[in-house]
């Protein structure tokens, strides 16, 4: 395949950046999208100029590091799926392929395609957890039996892989979907239950302090995100929060 | 005479962990506060250990090269954790989880380490439950538990296909947790480039900020490694591609010494290799090992016509097809443990069984558990007579839901559907038991510095059972670490901050950025990958998964001379001063190259075979694997003493006091 991609290309935060157009050829529909963009950035090696700068590390869709905006949606084209999971036979020869950084405001971005997320670790510092020593001095693991269908809900809310898709898919960059998956995640089960008050309103607090926009209910979060992450799970941080603000 | 002191502990084995805490000196609360630890590495080792670090009072600074702690490499592991809980009730105990693990790493492993993991394995689950870490369950609403191989029993618990993630997220929320109360600062987009030594101890590290590329001094009492395994000096791995040796390669070059480097683990069950350009290999869990039947055509002629693509898998007959490890390890089956599987893969295939374009695979087949599962379901739900398409209707369900998300990433590569037709799987590098040596208190040999975790030569002496890493890195993390460390950090409650004014990392950082600069000052004609690419290929044709003397002695020429090459040749494009992955790149395959040849040493001079250390020469009369106890029953730990091909070695001789000594079966 010969394809025609236009990058997006910013030298550090403060360039304001803007579209390069590049060709590459000998693409294989068996390579993944970040197999391609490897073919392209040695190719500009080779060329003499600087590679384009993009996160990723596991390419198999679970450390959330890749973050491609793929005309115009994030993780392109395909869907339940990260960008290094996404394979280059969605695809067809002479295609003109646009690729950008996930676009927020709360998400500046770093160098070309590499944004920076840490809004997402602060909104996890503000209360992604449960207030347990790790001593060792903790009761035996089945002492709590949990329901399954608990459990796996809890489970399931638990598998955002915190790439930002959500954000960059919601037209008021609102992170409600991954913070609401991480406030079910506790809320589901028993141990998460003491702190639930308290940790629902720290987390929006700093969700609302990072600047990330309000949820109006759109669900094109849900479309994008590639872990199919539940929009019951905003319909639960609502409840804990309403719950948490009449009590407090 | 040997310099290496392993300190375990006197007493009987069962004894030897509690005495040894009640012993060991401890600091007190209020002097923890005036103590720093620096810990390079996020994942379940580094994480576990800078939550516990902290809580206990000491300050912490973590390290990672990822935009955040959560992406760790520890995130990728599928299959699960073992535990000794004994929940199955079917005889599991301490000690069995210690026999099965010492056994299954071909005897070279040090025992008191080992029943230390045993004994704390329990105590991981407990902690995690309480972290809201969610494990998969029965319907009773108790915790869930599957098998894995080169065992017996049930120990592993697992949340499906995602247990290291579960774990890793756990860990990272107690570090939220800390950094919440300001008890942690945590460095990410943050490689440590060197260890700095002042005296003689561990006293910091230079890291570089990788997005502005300036060049930091950070200083503390102690400096934690916990960077994960050196996989990638194969290019092609199932690690992430960050995963890289430059922390503990450093800390070989100032002075700890690395131990075993050519153990190795070459994982059974992987997608195979697709083509030219390809940039990493994709793990399919162990776990389906449980379900999954393992075969290649009985007639080299279907598996030439397979390859031609005139014959689909499906159309050949039951009899036709050769069950090799249930033909040759009847007692264990498709459960045997990873170097046994991967080499009677290997073996198959060059015996020109092979699948795939390339010849290159076996099938993993899920027929049998689909038509097992779908009688059992129909039968169980009162359908005594079911037909067939509800049998595999069902059958196909209950796989789902045990492996579903597997099945889908299968198909989202291969394009190929795993209910329908047998998966292709072809063995791949995946983890490293060699590691920086460490004593019974994960001390390296430079004071001050310790190892967790994969990167440490740890626990699983020449090959590691499935599911053992992740319980590894969280009982170092959790468990070990930070009580040992109080032994050394007993003595340093009065020398007060560290400055980073001193000569010693002025010199270091000096290192650090000559270093840089010599990457951009050569001849520019070859891209990193050219080199590294290159070095894996010779790893994985010369010092793969099997090893004999003449190729790895060509190996350690051919890596030399890439080596030289590449600081002559490689070309680095772009500026030292901003986010720049190619200059990352070429940090760490520099690395690599040192590494290789130092590998390849090892295992050129490990005149046997064990675990993932195949040497052709030492072999049974039916190709399995013969250990020489009397002459090799020892850990290799390598001195740096100026170029890797003259690492001088220290041997530390192993006993074994509480399992008898035996040659390995599976049969
Ligand atoms: C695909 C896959 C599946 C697996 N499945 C299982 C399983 O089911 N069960 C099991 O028990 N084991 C499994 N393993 C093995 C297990 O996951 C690893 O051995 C384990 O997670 C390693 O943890 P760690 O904490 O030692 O290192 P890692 O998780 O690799 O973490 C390394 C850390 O070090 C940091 N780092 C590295 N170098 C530097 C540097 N120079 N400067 C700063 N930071 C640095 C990284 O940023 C990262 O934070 C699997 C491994 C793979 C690859
Ligand atoms: S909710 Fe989905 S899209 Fe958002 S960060 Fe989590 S995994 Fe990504
Ligand atoms: S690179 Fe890890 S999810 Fe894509």
């Amino acid at each position: 395949m010969k394809l025609k991609l236009k990058v997006w290309r910013q030298e550090d935060a403060q360039d304001k950046g803007g579209f390069q157009n590049y060709d590459v050829d000998g693409i294989d529909g068996d390579m993944s999208f970040l197999e391609m963009m490897d073919v392209l950035n040695n190719n500009l090696v080779n060329e003499g100029i600087d590679p384009v700068e993009f996160d990723h590390d596991c390419r198999e869709g679970i450390c959330g590091s890749c973050s491609l905006q793929i005309n115009g949606e994030p993780h392109g084209p395909d869907r339940r799926i990260t960008t290094c999971q996404l394979h280059m036979r969605k695809f067809k020869d002479g295609d003109e392929i646009v690729i950008e950084p996930f676009r927020a405001t709360a998400f500046p971005v770093i160098k070309d395609l590499v944004i920076d997320r840490s809004a997402f670790d602060r909104i996890q510092h503000a209360g992604g957890y449960i207030s347990v020593n790790t001593s060792g001095n903790t009761q035996d693991a089945n002492s709590i039996p949990i329901e399954k269908q608990d459990a796996d809900d809890s489970f399931y809310a638990a598998t955002c892989i915190g790439c930002g898709a959500c954000v960059a898919a919601c037209k008021n960059a609102s992170a409600m979907l991954f913070t609401s998956a991480k406030v079910s995640q506790f809320a589901l089960l028993p141990q998460g239950e003491v702190e639930a008050h308290e940790r629902v309103i720290n987390m929006v607090n700093q969700m609302d302090a990072e600047g990330f926009g309000n949820c109006t209910n759109t669900g094109a979060c849900y479309v994008e995100c590639p872990k199919g992450i539940s929009l019951e799970n905003i319909a639960r941080l609502n409840r804990e929060y309403l719950s948490a603000s009449v009590f407090s | 005479m040997s310099v290496l002191e392993s300190k375990i502990p006197e007493g009987p084995i069962e004894k030897k962990w509690t005495k040894h805490k009640n012993e060991i000196n401890l600091v007190n609360p209020a002097n923890k506060r005036n103590i720093d630890i620096i810990v390079v590495g996020t994942g379940l080792a580094g994480g576990s250990a800078a939550a516990t670090l902290a809580e206990l009072g000491y300050n912490v600074k973590t390290f990672c090269y990822q935009d955040s702690p959560r992406r760790a490499h520890s995130i990728a592991a599928q299959g699960g954790i073992n535990a000794s809980k004994n929940y199955q009730g079917d005889g599991d105990s301490d000690y069995r989880l210690f026999y099965d693990t010492v056994k299954g790493g071909d005897y070279r492993s040090r025992e008191a380490n080992v029943y230390r993991l045993a004994e704390v394995s329990s105590n991981i689950i407990d902690q995690c439950v309480a972290q809201g870490v969610p494990f998969a369950r029965e319907y009773g609403g108790l915790l869930d538990n599957r098998s894995f191989g080169g065992v017996l029993v049930s120990r592993t618990f697992y949340a499906k296909g995602q247990t290291g993630q579960q774990l890793l997220l756990g860990a990272y929320s107690a570090m939220n947790r800390q950094i919440n109360r300001g008890k942690i600062q945590s460095f990410n987009r943050h490689e440590m480039m060197d260890l700095v030594l002042v005296d003689g101890k561990a006293r910091g590290i230079i890291a570089r900020d990788l997005v502005t590329g300036e060049i930091e001094r950070h200083s503390a009492h102690a400096v934690v490694l916990a960077s994960g395994g050196y996989g990638n000096v194969f290019y092609l791995s199932t690690n992430a591609m960050g995963s890289n040796v430059m922390a503990a390669w450093r800390a070989h070059k100032k002075g700890a010494f690395f131990a075993n480097p050519c153990f190795t683990q070459i994982h059974p069950t992987c997608i195979p290799v697709s083509g030219e350009l390809q940039s990493k290999l994709t793990l399919m869990s162990e776990s389906l090992r449980n379900d999954g039947r393992i075969w290649v055509p009985k007639h080299k002629k279907d598996a030439e016509a397979i390859r031609e693509g005139k014959l689909k898998p499906t159309e050949i007959a039951e009899e036709d097809r050769d069950y090799y490890l249930e033909r040759r390890y009847p007692a264990f089956g498709n459960l045997v443990p990873r170097d046994v599987a991967s080499r009677a893969a290997k073996e198959r295939c060059d015996a020109g069984y092979g699948v795939n374009k390339t010849g290159q695979a076996v099938y993993l087949d899920f027929k049998a558990a689909i038509e097992r599962y779908g009688k059992e379901k129909a039968f169980t739900s009162g359908h005594k007579n079911p037909i067939k398409e509800e049998i595999i209707k069902l059958g196909e369900e209950a796989v789902e839901a045990k492996y579903g998300n597997l099945f889908e990433m299968y198909e989202k590569i291969t394009d190929q559907n795993p209910y329908k037709t047998p998966m292709m799987i072809f063995p791949a590098v995946h983890y490293t038991m060699g590691g920086l040596w460490v004593d019974y208190n994960l001390m390296t040999t430079i004071p001050g510095c310790y190892a967790a975790g994969e990167a440490n030569f740890s626990d699983h002496g020449a090959n590691r059972l499935g599911a053992s890493a992740l319980m590894q890195g969280l009982a170092d993390g959790y468990f070990v670490l930070p009580y040992t460390i109080g032994d050394y950090l007993a003595a340093d409650i009065r020398t007060g901050a560290i400055s980073t004014e001193s000569e010693e990392f002025e010199t270091a950082e000096k290192e650090v950025k000559d270093r840089i600069q010599r990457l951009y000052n050569t001849n520019g004609k070859n891209p990193v990958d050219y080199y590294h690419k290159k070095l894996g290929k010779i790893m994985w044709d010369k010092c793969g998964m099997s090893r004999n003397e003449k190729e790895l002695k060509e190996a350690m020429e051919e890596i030399k001379a890439l080596r030289e090459d590449f600081w002559e040749n490689v070309r680095v494009t772009g500026k030292a001063e901003t986010k720049n992955a190619e200059l990352e790149k070429a940090g760490r395959v520099a690395d690599f190259l040192e590494l290789g040849e130092l590998f390849a040493k090892d295992a050129l001079e490990r005149n046997e075979s064990c675990g993932g250390h195949f040497r052709e020469e030492y072999q049974t009369e039916d190709g399995e694997a013969l250990r020489d106890d009397e002459n090799f029953r020892f850990v290799s730990a390598w001195e740096y003493v100026g170029n890797p091909r003259d690492a001088k070695l220290h041997k530390e001789q192993l006993e074994f006091e509480n399992i008898e000594l035996k040659t390995r079966s599976y049969k």
